[in-house]
């Protein structure tokens, strides 16, 4: 107990007491310099604390993740390319490739879609407000929790059975089910009910964002093609679309980034098995329950290499805005 | 049931290490260390264990219960940030603590003569290598015990002793029951294992406990035919299971039993190891009156005897004196029977007996008894080859695979995981 209000004292008094003196020695050295350079060091001087953290919390796990990557099971020669091999031929690995492809291409379709849906219609109605705040509390959920609530939601009880899933329940009433959701290997319907999950989580990220978009509209600019006789569809088609594009592309690239990190659901609802494993889940399982650093980092490093190339896209997308402004 | 919450581990791991192995002395007694996967009750029945000896000694346990255990260890072994005293995972574990010199041997702490006319053979060969005593079980459990609801029918006089006869009594008595059997497999990121065990027990008495053996040391392929068969007896539980190879997977293990007590009754018989007691629709009923066990049914008399168990493996990492008498205490008759009087765990000593019903006291003997006892197959796997058997398993209860490809799939992944 006293260990960790020692702890607790240092994190509070002694934390911001060396920020404090780090912030003045900086500018007890900037004095020497003359008064025309200040202004370019000083910034480098304040950042350098959090570049300093980056790069030993961020960089250098990075490459030593990528250096692991080539490396054999205790880590004590290197294999070349052996844990790559090993991931391209894996039944296991490409099974789960290919559910993260089907999580990228239908949780951002339909995180999009309803989420421009949701923000086009409820723009339209008095109780906007609630209507929004109702479809963005999944996003406060934790992941954990709603794969959980999902569990509830497809749980199976054998036919005869009260079924206590309420999806079950609802198909029951027309006399169709049970369905075991999380069973169906076919069509790989037990992945899309995992993709189900986060697209309720997500659309309301989506919505708001969107929404937002919406807002920035010029009115004037729909009221001119409603007068010049436009039908609501030709002025959602003509005007809104078209101006919301540079923000569905931002909610998209973001999108496709939570589908290639989707891990949370899938661990606690089928844990990755009848073929539903994901990337992420089978990163977790080679380091943690298998020790194998080499293969994980590998996926690791495949992991980001997927991602790079999106996060190119969206930061260059980010300056063209920054440029416009 | 320990890897239920395997996924704390993460979080955990480090929380644990920080708070239990730092030895502290506090007064004129010693502190020592323990680590184990014993919380809530079990916990509560593990301090009431050493309290006497606490009480003699003047010195203090320091006890961190945990359900990653064998993360923990393994993150200890290289860095030497151990506990005093630990549960271990397994046999295999042990073995590799013991080689990487972490684990102290007990042969000059324990009294051996006492110790091992004490304990049941299987058990302490489990806790040797290369001759020397590294592990001791403070409990055990029985795996593969066929549980029935007496009310519906009592089988305590002249229970089934082979599989045809639980085929044949079961379907004489079977009354208004749904089904032979209650299956449920899953079990969180564990989903399977309840069905490993199935696969483990029917093996142990369909090919003896030396094929066995020889099975999870990745010394026999998947692919044997002793191996099908025994995956193919399993497939025939799942065909007479209640609700189906569906249901199974869809239900927890923890409450697969429940059926059997309902009205109608969904199930006649439900395996699971002894433990179950404390769990489901088990917790509230009371033993010998609303529920009873019998031994897994023997398949081939020539290993009719053979038990497969589970048991806690403690270890000694750090020889201070305090942690060798508190060793030397726990392996006591004394110690054991305050836990035994606790309920819900078997003793590994013979001698304590203090069992709170005769179903308890059955089962211990079993253990006594045993012709040969072996540990847990799966558990005792490479740990890729362990989750790729539960996975598999899974895909086979579910219908999604038949029993050539789970076993074909499992012989690609032994192929890689015993390579190392």
């Amino acid at each position: 107990m006293a260990d960790k209000l020692i702890t607790a004292a240092i994190v509070v008094v002694v934390v911001p007491a060396v920020l404090i003196v780090y912030i003045w020695a900086t500018e007890q050295v900037l004095r020497f310099l003359p008064e025309g350079r200040k202004p370019r060091v000083r910034p480098w001087l304040w950042l350098g604390p959090a570049l300093a953290f980056l790069a030993v919390f961020l960089i250098y796990p990075m490459v030593g993740t990528f250096v692991r990557s080539f490396q054999n099971h205790p880590g004590t020669e290197f294999v070349g390319l052996d844990n790559y091999a090993w991931f391209i031929g894996s039944s296991d690995a490409l099974s789960a490739l290919k559910n993260n492809i089907l999580w990228l291409v239908f949780l951002t379709l339909g995180v999009v879609g309803l989420g421009l849906l949701v923000a086009v219609l409820v723009d339209r109605v008095r109780y906007e407000t609630i209507a929004k705040s109702v479809i963005f509390v999944p996003l406060a959920i934790s992941m954990v929790a709603a794969g959980v609530i999902w569990l509830y939601m497809y749980q199976y009880k054998p036919p005869g059975a009260i079924q206590t899933g309420t999806l079950n329940a609802a198909i029951g009433v027309f006399g169709l089910g049970p369905v075991p959701w999380l069973q169906v290997q076919e069509f790989s319907v037990n992945t899309f009910m995992l993709i189900v999950v986060m697209t309720w989580m997500w659309t309301g990220f989506a919505m708001v964002i969107i929404s937002a978009a919406l807002k920035g509209i010029n009115p004037e600019l729909m009221e001119a093609a409603r007068v010049d006789g436009a039908t609501e569809f030709q002025v959602f088609r003509g005007i809104i679309f078209p101006l919301l594009v540079p923000t569905l592309v931002v909610v998209s690239t973001t999108m496709i980034i939570t589908a290639l990190k989707a891990f949370d659901i899938v661990f606690t609802m089928t844990s990755g098995n009848l073929e539903t494993n994901v990337i992420a889940n089978l990163m977790y399982a080679e380091m943690f329950k298998f020790s194998q650093y080499g293969r994980a980092s590998a996926i690791a490093v495949v992991l980001l290499l997927a991602i790079i190339p999106i996060m190119v896209f969206n930061i260059g997308r980010f300056r063209q805005q920054e440029a416009v402004r | 049931m320990s890897r239920r919450f395997k996924w704390l581990m993460p979080i955990t791991v480090v929380a644990l290490v920080l708070g239990a192995c730092t030895t502290t002395t506090t007064g004129d007694g010693k502190t020592v260390t323990v680590i184990g996967t014993w919380t809530d009750a079990e916990e509560a029945a593990f301090l009431a264990m050493v309290k006497p000896w606490e009480d003699e000694t003047g010195n203090t346990v320091k006890y961190q219960g945990t359900r990653s255990i064998n993360d923990i260890l393994a993150a200890g072994v290289p860095t030497g940030v151990l506990p005093d005293l630990a549960g271990l995972p397994g046999p295999g574990q042990m073995a590799e603590y013991a080689a990487a010199g972490a684990l102290k041997p007990l042969d000059d702490v324990l009294d051996v003569s006492t110790y091992t006319s004490e304990t049941s053979p299987g058990l302490v060969s489990l806790g040797q290598v290369d001759g020397k005593t590294y592990g001791v079980f403070i409990k055990a459990a029985v795996k593969g015990l066929i549980w029935y609801n007496p009310q519906a029918h009592d089988y305590s006089t002249s229970p089934p002793a082979t599989w045809d006869e639980v085929a044949s009594m079961g379907a004489a008595n079977m009354g208004d029951a749904e089904s032979l059997w209650c299956l449920g497999i899953e079990s969180g990121d564990a989903s399977g294992w309840p069905a490993t065990d199935w696969v483990e027990n029917i093996l142990l008495r369909q090919a003896g406990p030396d094929v066995y053996n020889d099975w999870w040391a990745g010394n026999i392929p998947w692919t044997d035919p002793a191996i099908k068969t025994a995956f193919e007896t399993y497939m025939e539980v799942v065909d007479h299971s209640y609700g189906g190879g569906t249901n199974a997977v869809a239900t927890k293990f923890d409450l697969a039993g429940d059926p059997m007590f309902a009205s109608p009754p969904g199930c006649e018989f439900f395996q699971q190891a002894s433990f179950i007691t404390g769990l489901g629709a088990f917790a509230d009923k009371t033993a010998g009156t609303d529920y009873n066990a019998f031994a897994f049914p023997a398949f081939n008399e020539q290993y009719a005897g053979a038990v497969e168990g589970a048991g806690d493996l403690f270890g000694m990492f750090h020889d201070t004196d305090a942690a060798k008498s508190l060793m030397k205490y726990l392996v006591t008759a004394d110690a054991q029977d305050i836990w035994v009087q606790a309920g819900g765990a078997l003793s590994a000593n013979k001698n304590a007996d203090s069992y709170p019903d005769d179903i308890s006291r059955t089962m211990g003997g079993m253990i006594a008894n045993a012709t040969s006892f072996v540990f847990d197959a799966s558990d005792q796997m490479p740990s890729a080859m362990n989750a790729a058997f539960w996975s598999h398993m899974v895909s086979l209860t579910a219908g999604q695979e038949t029993v050539d490809e789970a076993l074909a799939a499992l012989q690609e992944v032994a192929d890689d995981a015993y390579a190392e």
